[in-house]
């Protein structure tokens, strides 16, 4: 699974992209952002405020319920601010 | 049409090429945002946007699909920049093109509602108090909403 980062999220993370293998019980968005959470103090401290991160699915907004799938591109931001 | 791009954009040669050739067109509309040179209080010296290539793209051309399907459009653009932008440059452009004015008017205020808050870009300004991610704006939530539909 491709994983993208953006903005403070990217900063606090400290990498833009990376892949990863989460295991095969983590079925949906939020489970996978609870289990980066347990990947260290820089994902916990980036993920903690759920408010604050939004996520897209092979480039379209998902909701937190959102089932993912082998292969799919995930990427992390805080609320857009553009215009 | 929409475009994602690092360079400036010139507003009356960009509605110059929308609109040439045209006969149909009743009315253009545009809006163009500035980098403001504060913020919060704070000297802004510099902004860079940062996107999501791809997605950006994809999410402008969603948003100008919904503009067309609301409202009568002739023609439509949407420019982007991202990179560093110094204070007077130019960000963003909306220009929509309709027989009659109403339709125009709408659309772009549409248009520029919406991207505040649907087209994937962030800004990170450089302050007189060190680097600073601009948040997302409650009243630009709130102006987006006014178009939802039920």
């Amino acid at each position: 699974m491709k994983l993208l980062y953006f903005a403070w999220l990217r900063q606090k993370i400290g990498t833009a992209e990376e892949n990863l293998d989460p295991p095969g019980s983590i079925a949906t968005v939020a489970q996978l952002i609870d289990w980066l959470k347990t990947r260290g103090p820089n994902y916990e401290g980036a993920l903690t405020n759920t408010k604050l991160v939004r996520v897209a699915v092979n480039r379209e907004y998902v909701t937190y319920d959102h089932r993912l799938k082998p292969g799919d591109e995930v990427a992390l931001f805080p609320p857009v601010t553009g215009g | 049409m929409i475009r994602v791009q690092r360079e400036d954009f010139d507003p009356g040669a960009e509605i110059a090429a929308l609109t040439r050739g045209r006969r149909d067109i009743g009315g253009v509309t545009s809006f163009i945002g500035l980098v403001r040179d504060m913020a919060g209080g704070d000297k802004i010296a510099s902004m860079t946007l940062e996107h999501y290539p791809g997605m950006t793209e994809q999410q402008l051309a969603a948003i100008e699909d919904e503009a067309r399907k609301r409202w009568p459009l002739d023609a439509v653009l949407i420019v982007h920049r991202y990179g560093e932008l110094k204070p007077g440059d130019r960000i963003v452009l909306v220009v929509t093109a309709s027989s009659h004015r109403d339709a125009a008017f709408d659309a772009c205020r549409f248009l520029i509602d919406w991207l505040k808050t649907k087209a994937p870009f962030w800004k990170l300004e450089e302050t007189s108090q060190g680097p600073r991610w601009v948040d997302a704006k409650e009243s630009d939530d709130q102006a987006a909403a006014r178009w939802r539909r039920e």
